[in-house]
Order: structure tokens, then C-alpha cells, then sequence
């Protein structure tokens, strides 16, 4: 169905919705790379005001990629809660917009509406809103999981605390645990991405997590981020699993290019499950996303990727994750050129995910290449802070030295936990005081010499070496 | 500059190039170590955009006993570069005649393409060593060399055309990688058999981290010559070749593998 537009004496004509919504996106790369972009700022707002009468209605009866070529699609149709949709399906896009940000849209209500909303409604709604829009309606939305903590409780913020080594050296890995905790980070999950795949490296590395996490009672969980079939086969071995993680995308093509089914990551789930090692919840998945890796995989149908990501979603929510996040600056300036460009990214990859009712986090990042630096990844913080973003990353000194990309660092953290007052995962924060390393208040006490952590990591250290 | 001492556990570092035990302030960095995290990040960025000196690098192989092309991708400029893939992939118009030019006189098993890709500090600083150390690999293994194409602006697929061009049986593409903090000078080699448009990143072999610390280009060029010989027995390059080699020498890969690899 073609969508019309006049501005003074020019008539825009967009063929379909797919393309109406790629010409309203604001400007990235990837877009333009893939050649779907508004050719002029002029055509960019003419798309936007026509996705603004559309009805939400007309959205569901028109799926961007069809019904038989696509698992996503098919999930996204069947999974679509009509009874909650009949409560919003009159509004318009530009309705929906003003009904998020309406005062008396609570988060009860945007909770109840979060099953209606489709991955293609979200990413509509985003492109009609400013940064402001998206850091108010995101702030709303209270989303909470658990597994041996609490994650997304108001007024909290997470950190996933990431020790990645370029060799998996298990004594580099556990210097930069001991330096997360010691910094009171890694109430997410302590999550490790192995520089190399092979299973029994894997195995060893979540072993010593579990050891690790059991001996001093830690409330958080394990992670090794390696391909759900390498997890799902170490879970049928009996090797300690905590959360099953898989980088996913939005069209089936793309998670064909990542060599994943919903039928594999169902497996998983329900193998992890089993396992009954949440101690205080069951969402036992964590995600990873990011705009363009389905135009990077030559999956993207035609669609801009911001849907894209979107539709990504809805392929997490399927399995009730602990956690998800984009990783918004990984990918490199093709897709998202600038820090200007990550940053609208980072705000509406976090808006969507917690509109359709995710745990969602950011990997707040960039390459070398890309136009950013330090200053770009504070101002995404601070804004992502402010948007109430349910956790982040942990990386000493920002800079992962295993995957060759600046993230967030422990300090970046706790400047946020400064700024804004934020608290850590409940049970986490009690910890953090039990081990006296950070006060009353959540503040870190000054650095010990012989703290125990310090010390038995070092004698561990040791060990392994002899 | 700064009084904020590092963490008592700074021992531990011996363990990990990550940036641990950097101390504090309240909860900020001491000076030096935003510095010392500016200044990394400077010399990657001088990385991505600084330009290769390719009559140098030319000069360097002739030395050699080998003839070179200069040559240039449609990226035309750096900003180009970054933002437009498929023209990194192309040669531009003027590029791909003198090529043709080259590829009348007789056709090669070997050609050689040396390609800044996303850091001109690793190719001239590593790239002449390693034709050097693979020269007596060549003559070794008996395979006729063509000229060396020194390509500006260029992806890994842009040797795809330039092999087809110059009729060769394989195409090396020594390319700068993304720069990282720690590393803003590591090389990589990219080997592709019966090159020509349209082959994928699963059809080719890589050889990653060729720089100090990482992998001498000694070794590198030995690695080379090995995938060469083992190609040319399997008339194919990628996966199926990759299968073949023995867990430790794909560990030596695999360590620096394209960092895209997070969403794997």
C-alpha cells in the first residue's frame, strides 16, 4: 500500500510501509549504505509526518517481511496478544507517541500494553520521537528479572562485569574479576567472551566461574558467550551453566548467518531451565543485538535496520531473557557513522527493547574507526542513565583488550551511580557491603592491600603458573 | 601530574594487558591514566587516517627484484573509505587499466595485493618484511609471481578483481587491520583461491595479528606458503582449508580474528 505526503508543492509518494518507515528513520549510515535512506532532510520529515497517521491497526496487517519466508515474522503474528492490541489499535503512530508520554500512562499500563506492541509499532513510534522523547517514555518503563539477584528494580542499574583476555589466560581473567568486584561491578553477570569457542575451553573457563561465584557466595550469575550449541551441548555434559547467551538478529536470514533457529535457542532455554540453578528467578537467556548486522549478513529485506534491531527483540522476549543488550558502536562507522549517530541508536535500541517489555542494557561502545571518543561515551551514558537503562558494561579501564573495542568501564559505572544516586541489584549491594568493600551508602571504602578477594586471586594466580 | 596512587593489587596486572588496578579519585581516573587512555586512542586514530607512502613501499620492493602497480580503489578519499564499503571494492577506472596492462604481458600463480585497509602504520611497517620472508618460499614452491599491486583504499575483496585481472591462481592481500588500543599496527593476510568477483569471506583463509608481540612476519610468511601448498593441493581456499590444519596453528589465528566477531 502506497503512503502519500504533500509538503508545499511537492508530493512524496513511498511505495510501502517498509519503505515509509526506512525514509523516517533519522540519518545513519547503514541506511544510506544500504540505499534505503531519505535522499533529502525534506523527504526524511514529509516520511515522518506520513508514519504519523497511520494507524497501529494497518502496521500488524502489513508485515514488513511475509508470513512464509520468515520465522521472525511468524513469531512476532503469533505471539501478538489481540486482546491487549484492541486497547491501542485505533491510535495512530503519532497517537501512541503522546499516549507514552501522556502523565497519566503509568508503568502499570505500558507494562499491560507491552505485549501488544509489535517490534514494527515500537520502531514507528521511535522514529516520530527526540532523544527526550525516548529517555521520558523509556524511564517509564519498568521491566525486572532475576536469576540469583534482582536486575531492573527502580532505581538500580546493573553492570555486567566483562574480564575478556586475549588468550583466555585464567589467571588474566581472574585479575580483572578481582578488579570488577574490588570496583563493586558485575551484579549483571560476570560474563567472559572466550577468544576461542573450542568447548573444553569453555568448560574450563565456566568451572571457574562457578567455583569462583560459589566460594564466596556471590548473588550474581556465570556466563561464557560462545554459540547456544556449544552451550547446549556443555549443559547435556554437566558443565555448570548459569545463562545461555546467543547474539540474534531480526529476519531468519540473519540468524541463519549466526547459525541459529528459534527451535535451537527453545532447546536451550528449557536445557538451562532444567537446571534449576537461579536461586531467586528462572529467566535463564541473555541476548546480545546491534543496528546493521542483518544488512552486514545481506538479511535486511529492504528494511532499515533500526526495525531490524527491533524485530531482534521479539525474538528475546520469546525467552523470558535475564538480559539483553545491543552492543550500539561495535560494528563500526558503516552503520553508525558518528557519535551523534550511536547515541540516537543506544536511545532507541534501549526505548524499544523496554517498550516490548525487555531487561535491556547497552554496551555502550565504539571502534577506532568510527568519528567518536571518550566524550560521545559519556554523553550516551549520562542520557542512558537518565532513560533508566537496566544495566552496562563492565571492562577495566574501558578498553577490551580480547575483542579490540572501547566499552564502559567500572569507573564509568560508578560516575553514573554518582550522578544519578543509582543503586546496585539488591542482593548484590549487600554483598559488596558484607566484603567490606564499599559502605553503608554503596560507596566504595578505600582500596585494601590484603582484602581476601586480592589475596586469594593472586595465590590462585600463582598456582596456575607453578 | 597526578597524585592518585594505582590499587594495591597493580601486581596483578602481570597476568593481563586490560587496564587494572588504575586507582581513583572520588570515582574518576587519575589524570594520568585518561591520559594514557587518550593518547592509545590518538595513535589508533592516526592509524586509521594516516596515508601509506607508496613510492616508498614501491621502492622498498623493487629492491626486491619485483615490479609493482600503484593502484586505487572508488573510495576516493578516507571519508569515503569508512562510510562506502563496496567502493573499497572496486578499482577505480584508471587503476584496473594499468592493471589489465600488466596482466597482457603473461598471467601468475601468486599475485600479491598489499592494501591499507584500516591502518597505514602496519604496512609500511610490516608489509615489505613479509614479501621479503616469503620470496624464498615462492622460489621454494616454484610459483610464478606477478607484479605486487600496492591498492589505496582498499577492502579485502578489492584483490578479488586484481587477482582475476592479472589471470592468477591466488591472490594475497596483506591489509591493515581496525586498530586497536593496545595494537594500532597489526597486519593481516587474506589468501583466496582462483580470486575473482563475488567470492565470499568464507572462501578465503586469514592470517591475523602480524605485528610486534603478535606474530613475527617470519612466521607469517611461513604460515603463507603452507596455506599456498595446501591450497593448491585442494583447489580451494576457506572453511574446507581451515578444517585441514591442526588445533594449535588455527588457535594462532583465530586469537586476532576479525573482531565482528562478537556477534557471532
Amino acid at each position: 500500500m502506497p503512503f502519500r505526503q504533500r509538503v508545499a508543492a511537492t508530493s512524496y509518494v513511498f511505495p510501502s510501509l517498509a519503505a515509509l518507515m526506512a525514509k523516517a528513520s533519522p540519518p545513519r549510515a547503514g541506511d544510506r549504505l544500504a540505499g534505503v535512506a531519505a535522499v533529502s532532510a525534506e523527504e526524511n520529515v514529509a516520511a515522518k509526518l506520513a508514519l504519523a497517521d497511520v494507524a497501529l491497526k494497518d502496521i500488524v496487517a502489513e508485515p514488513l517481511i511475509p508470513y512464509e519466508d520468515d520465522e521472525v515474522t511468524r513469531l512476532i503474528l503469533d505471539n501478538h496478544d489481540a486482546r491487549a492490541f484492541r486497547a491501542i489499535e485505533s491510535l495512530t503512530v503519532g497517537e501512541l507517541r503522546e499516549r507514552l508520554l501522556a502523565h497519566d500512562t503509568t508503568a502499570e499500563q505500558l507494562a499491560a500494553m507491552a505485549p501488544a506492541i509489535t517490534p514494527e509499532i515500537a520502531a514507528a513510534v521511535s522514529k516520530l520521537m527526540r532523544n527526550q522523547d525516548l529517555i521520558l517514555a523509556a524511564r517509564k518503563c519498568q521491566v525486572v528479572a532475576a536469576f540469583r539477584d534482582t536486575i531492573g528494580l527502580p532505581g538500580t542499574m546493573a553492570v555486567r562485569l566483562q574480564p575478556n583476555h586475549p588468550t583466555d589466560d585464567p589467571a588474566g581473567i581472574m585479575a580483572s574479576i578481582a578488579d570488577g568486584l574490588m570496583y563493586g561491578a558485575g551484579d549483571a553477570v560476570i560474563g567472559i567472551n572466550p577468544a576461542s569457542d573450542q568447548p573444553a575451553r569453555v568448560a574450563d573457563l565456566l568451572k571457574l566461574l562457578d567455583d569462583l561465584i560459589t566460594r564466596y557466595a556471590i548473588p550474581t550469575q556465570s556466563c561464557v558467550l560462545c554459540h547456544v550449541t556449544t552451550t547446549l551441548d556443555l549443559i547435556n555434559k554437566g558443565v555448570p551453566v548459569d545463562l545461555v547467551f546467543q547474539s540474534i538478529g531480526g529476519t531468519e536470514a540473519t540468524n541463519t548467518s549466526l547459525g541459529v533457529t528459534l527451535g535451537m535457542l527453545r532447546e536451550a532455554h528449557d536445557a538451562a531451565r532444567a537446571l534449576g540453578r537461579g536461586t531467586i528467578g528462572r529467566n535463564v537467556m541473555y541476548f546480545e543485538t546491534g543496528q546493521g548486522s542483518a544488512l552486514s549478513a545481506n538479511a535486511h529485506h529492504g528494511l532499515d535496520q533500526q526495525t531490524c534491531e527491533a524485530r531482534a527483540y521479539a525474538v528475546a522476549r520469546a525467552f523470558d531473557p535475564l538480559l539483553v543488550n545491543t552492543v550500539v558502536g561495535f560494528i563500526g562507522p558503516e552503520y553508525l557513522y558518528d557519535g551523534k549517530e550511536i547515541l540516537r541508536a543506544a536511545l532507541e535500541d534501549h526505548f524499544c527493547g523496554k517498550l516490548m517489555g525487555l531487561p535491556m542494557g547497552v554496551d555502550v561502545c565504539y571502534t577506532n574507526h568510527a568519528e567518536a571518543d571518550q566524550d560521545d561515551m559519556d554523553v550516551i551514558l549520562t542520557a542512558l542513565a537518565a532513560a533508566g537503562v537496566t544495566y552496562i558494561m563492565g571492562v577495566p579501564g574501558a578498553d577490551d583488550v580480547m575483542l579490540g573495542y572501547q566499552s564502559t568501564s567500572f569507573h564509568d559505572a560508578l560516575y553514573l551511580r554518582e550522578a544519578f544516586g543509582l543503586k546496585r541489584a539488591p542482593e548484590f549491594e549487600a554483598w559488596l557491603g558484607r566484603m567490606g568493600i564499599t559502605d553503608s551508602g554503596g560507596r566504595l571504602l578505600p582500596a585494601q592491600a590484603g582484602h581476601r578477594l586480592i589475596a586469594d586471586a593472586a595465590a590462585e594466580a600463582g598456582r596456575r603458573a607453578s | 601530574m597526578s597524585g592518585s596512587p594505582r590499587d594495591p593489587w597493580a601486581s596483578m596486572g602481570a597476568r593481563t594487558p586490560a587496564r587494572i588496578a588504575l586507582g581513583r579519585t572520588g570515582v574518576s581516573l587519575p589524570t594520568h591514566e585518561v591520559l594514557s587512555f587518550a593518547l592509545a586512542h590518538a595513535q589508533a586514530r592516526d592509524a586509521v587516517h594516516a596515508r601509506v607512502d607508496w613510492a616508498a613501499l614501491a621502492q622498498r620492493l623493487q629492491a626486491l627484484g619485483l615490479a609493482t602497480i600503484e593502484a586505487g580503489s572508488e573510495a576516493r578519499d578516507r571519508a569515503v573509505y569508512l562510510r562506502r564499503p563496496d567502493l573499497g571494492r572496486r578499482f577505480a577506472g584508471a587503476s584496473r587499466e594499468s592493471i589489465e596492462a600488466a596482466a597482457e604481458k603473461a598471467s601468475c600463480d601468486l599475485a600479491i595485493v598489499i592494501g591499507d585497509g584500516l591502518s597505514a602504520t602496519a604496512v609500511a611497517a610490516h608489509a615489505p618484511a613479509l614479501v621479503e620472508a616469503l620470496l624464498p618460499h615462492v622460489a621454494r614452491l616454484g610459483l610464478k609471481l606477478g607484479p605486487v599491486v600496492l591498492a589505496e583504499g582498499a577492502r579485502v575483496a578489492l584483490g578479488d578483481e586484481a587477482g582475476a585481472l592479472l589471470g592468477a591462481r591466488l591472490v594475497a592481500v596483506l591489509i591493515g587491520e581496525r586498530p586497536g588500543l593496545s595494537a594500532a599496527d597489526s597486519l593481516s593476510v587474506y589468501l583466496t583461491y582462483e580470486p575473482r568477483p563475488g567470492r565470499t569471506d568464507a572462501e578465503r583463509n586469514c592470517i591475523s595479528n602480524v605485528r610486534p608481540g603478535g606474530l613475527a612476519p617470519s612466521a607469517a610468511a611461513a604460515t603463507l606458503a603452507w596455506l599456498i601448498e595446501a591450497a593448491c593441493a585442494l583447489r580451494a581456499t576457506g572453511v574446507r582449508l581451515k578444517d585441514m590444519r591442526d588445533a594449535d596453528a588455527l588457535d594462532a589465528d583465530d586469537a586476532g580474528a576479525d573482531a565482528q566477531n562478537k556477534l557471532r
